[in-house]
């Protein structure tokens, strides 16, 4: 194909398909609504509006949102931290919204939690954090050992075993949360902006190994994040949090190449390049300008991405599509691509061409217009 | 300095010891939960219950506002019932006590506020109870600075057990007024005030040397 793409900057990781849909679900979330009132007259604040999520085993989902969308409360409605206002919350076979305070500590312990901050004691080395869940659920001191040497080694750091968090980077501080996360062998792991506070490379290491996590040990997992770039990386769907309502969910694929709501678009925008050069933004204007070329964004989903689409295009209508931007890159482990064209000519021209790609089975969209 | 001041010497030192060292302990056992409870009572905490936290948290600041010379004149009832007697050593530690508890929990209540909060969330996340959160999250994070906490209450025991000498507690402050001022013996005054200085210098020491080595918070250089 003949546009200009920029490869992503780390290789996709290692991608599982899907586990069975039809499987039952272990996370499920029914019109939960959560309203906070500060204060006796203060005004509520609804932080969760009927919040419908299902989960699959072995499934990793990604829930998306921007600061203040409410991800935090969903963490701690499923974790069971928070009680829901309304609605109701499933885990495994567990209605966690109905248990009382003891029962839910102890259903807590089959939810792993990994924090954005790794919230690890810094008075205890690796082996000594990831202890801590298991002294909570009073293992005996023999098996915590032999348990604590398993995870060691399963998120490789076993030569960091007796280190204190100081002493350790980024990345391994995560592993670390990582591994006291699956101690008491959870069957979900839920992860709060897990890598947002790590580099681009540690992000990478430390999705792969939740994806190797899952595979190996068929784990659900749950990403919460702001960067859509994670969810691209190992999600097999996606849903989006916006002002505390799911406004879109799906595989994340199909998300990723037809985002519905502008929220999803605009989180889709900051990874497959749909945002325009500072230059080219700066000349857009919406109206159609006499003389002008129209600005259309192409969007190349599966198949199309290989074919040399354009110069079919420039066949099939005869005229040339001057390339303005594009890119292309690996969704859920499926090519995508998106290119911004210019094309010359008055408004039937431009139906013509938009005509011409879907039939070509491309979606296209005209985005504004330049002089 | 004759034979005789020496051994007063001697013994007054011993005295402050023991009861800068009584006195240090059970304030310390009582205001160690005194203090975990004011820093994690407020509403929303784990153990909320505002009102005993408000509650408390004057009665301390009662205490603490009372001058310590007072304190100990003030309590001489509570004395005589506690020590059974409101004179002498044993009784100096009771005032002693009552000033050092509410100074102390007030020192362990804000190193247990220092630690991240998200380490308790953590730990309930893990389904910690709230006892397992203080057991194994707050006080192991919080000991650096309970140690250095604990040491300061220390030093300003030593200062106080010198006024104690008002109820007949002895020790080296006590010295020092009857000998070195009433008696005008400056050498006595000099040698309470070295023996002072050496004493608080030795407890700060070894509380910050403690101090460090618990701390893991950064790489020790």
């Amino acid at each position: 194909m003949n546009m200009h793409a920029t490869a992503p900057a780390t290789p996709p990781a290692h991608v599982t398909p899907a586990a069975d849909p039809a499987g039952p679900p272990v996370i499920r979330l029914d019109a939960v609504t959560k309203v906070f009132r500060p204060h006796a007259d203060a005004a509520a604040v609804t932080a969760l509006d009927a919040v419908d999520l299902s989960v699959a085993s072995g499934e990793i989902v990604g829930i998306i949102g921007r600061s203040g969308a409410g991800k935090s409360t969903l963490v701690r409605v499923i974790n069971g931290l928070e009680k829901p206002t309304s609605g109701s919350v499933i885990v495994g076979d567990v209605e966690l919204s109905a248990l009382g305070e003891a029962e839910a500590r102890r259903a807590r312990r089959s939810i792993g939690m990994v924090f954005q901050h790794f919230n690890l004691l810094s008075s205890r080395t690796a082996a000594g954090n990831i202890a801590l869940p298991l002294e909570i659920a009073g293992v005996p001191a023999a098996q915590i050992r032999a348990r604590v040497d398993e995870l060691i080694g399963l998120v490789g750091l076993t030569a960091q075993r007796d280190r204190y968090p100081a002493e350790l980077s980024g990345g391994q501080k995560q592993r670390v949360g990582i591994a006291r996360a699956l101690a008491s062998r959870p069957h979900v792991l839920l992860c709060d902006e897990a890598t947002s506070a790590l580099d681009p490379e540690t992000t990478h290491q430390i999705l792969d190994l939740l994806a190797r996590i899952r595979a190996e040990l068929g784990l659900t997992i749950i990403l919460i994040t702001h960067e859509m770039a994670v969810v691209k990386t190992i999600a097999d769907r996606v849903a989006v949090l916006d002002q505390g309502r799911i406004v879109e969910q799906g595989p994340t694929f199909q998300v990723f190449a037809h985002p519905q709501h502008p929220t999803t678009r605009r989180f889709v925008g900051t990874v497959t390049g749909a945002f325009l050069p500072d230059s080219l933004r700066a000349a857009l204007q919406p109206e159609p300008i006499a003389g002008g070329k129209a600005v259309i964004r192409i969007t190349f989903t599966g198949p199309q991405a290989n074919e040399p689409v354009l110069s079919r295009l420039a066949r099939v209508i005869g005229i040339e599509l001057n390339i303005l931007s594009g890119q292309i890159e690996e969704i859920g482990g499926k090519p995508f691509g998106t290119l911004v064209v210019a094309v010359p000519g008055d408004t039937t021209t431009v139906a013509a061409v938009q005509a011409a790609l879907t039939r070509l089975q491309l979606s296209s969209e005209v985005i504004g217009h330049v002089a | 300095m004759s034979p005789e001041i020496i051994n007063q010497l001697v013994d007054a030192t011993a005295l402050t010891l023991y009861m800068v060292a009584v006195a240090a302990l059970i304030g310390t056992a009582l205001g160690l939960p005194l203090g975990v409870f004011l820093a994690t009572s407020r509403a929303g905490e784990i153990f909320a219950a505002p009102l005993t936290n408000r509650v408390i948290g004057t009665v301390v600041n009662a205490t603490r506002s009372t001058p310590f010379i007072i304190l100990v004149v003030a309590i001489i009832p509570f004395t005589r019932l506690v020590a059974g007697t409101s004179i002498g050593t044993t009784a100096a530690i009771v005032p002693l006590t009552i000033a050092a508890t509410p100074f102390i929990a007030r020192i362990i209540e804000s190193a247990v506020r220092e630690v991240d909060p998200g380490l308790i969330e953590a730990a309930r996340a893990m389904g910690a109870t709230p006892f397992q959160i203080v057991r194994k999250v707050l006080v192991p994070e919080a000991r650096p600075s309970i140690v250095l906490g604990l040491t300061l209450s220390v030093v300003s025991l030593i200062g106080h057990s010198a006024m104690v000498g008002a109820v007949g507690g002895g020790g080296l402050g006590d010295l020092g007024i009857r000998y070195g001022y009433q008696r005008f013996m400056p050498e006595v005054m000099l040698a309470v005030v070295v023996i002072l200085i050496v004493l608080v210098q030795t407890v700060q020491s070894a509380g910050d040397a403690l101090a460090r080595r618990l701390d893991r918070r950064a790489r020790r250089s």
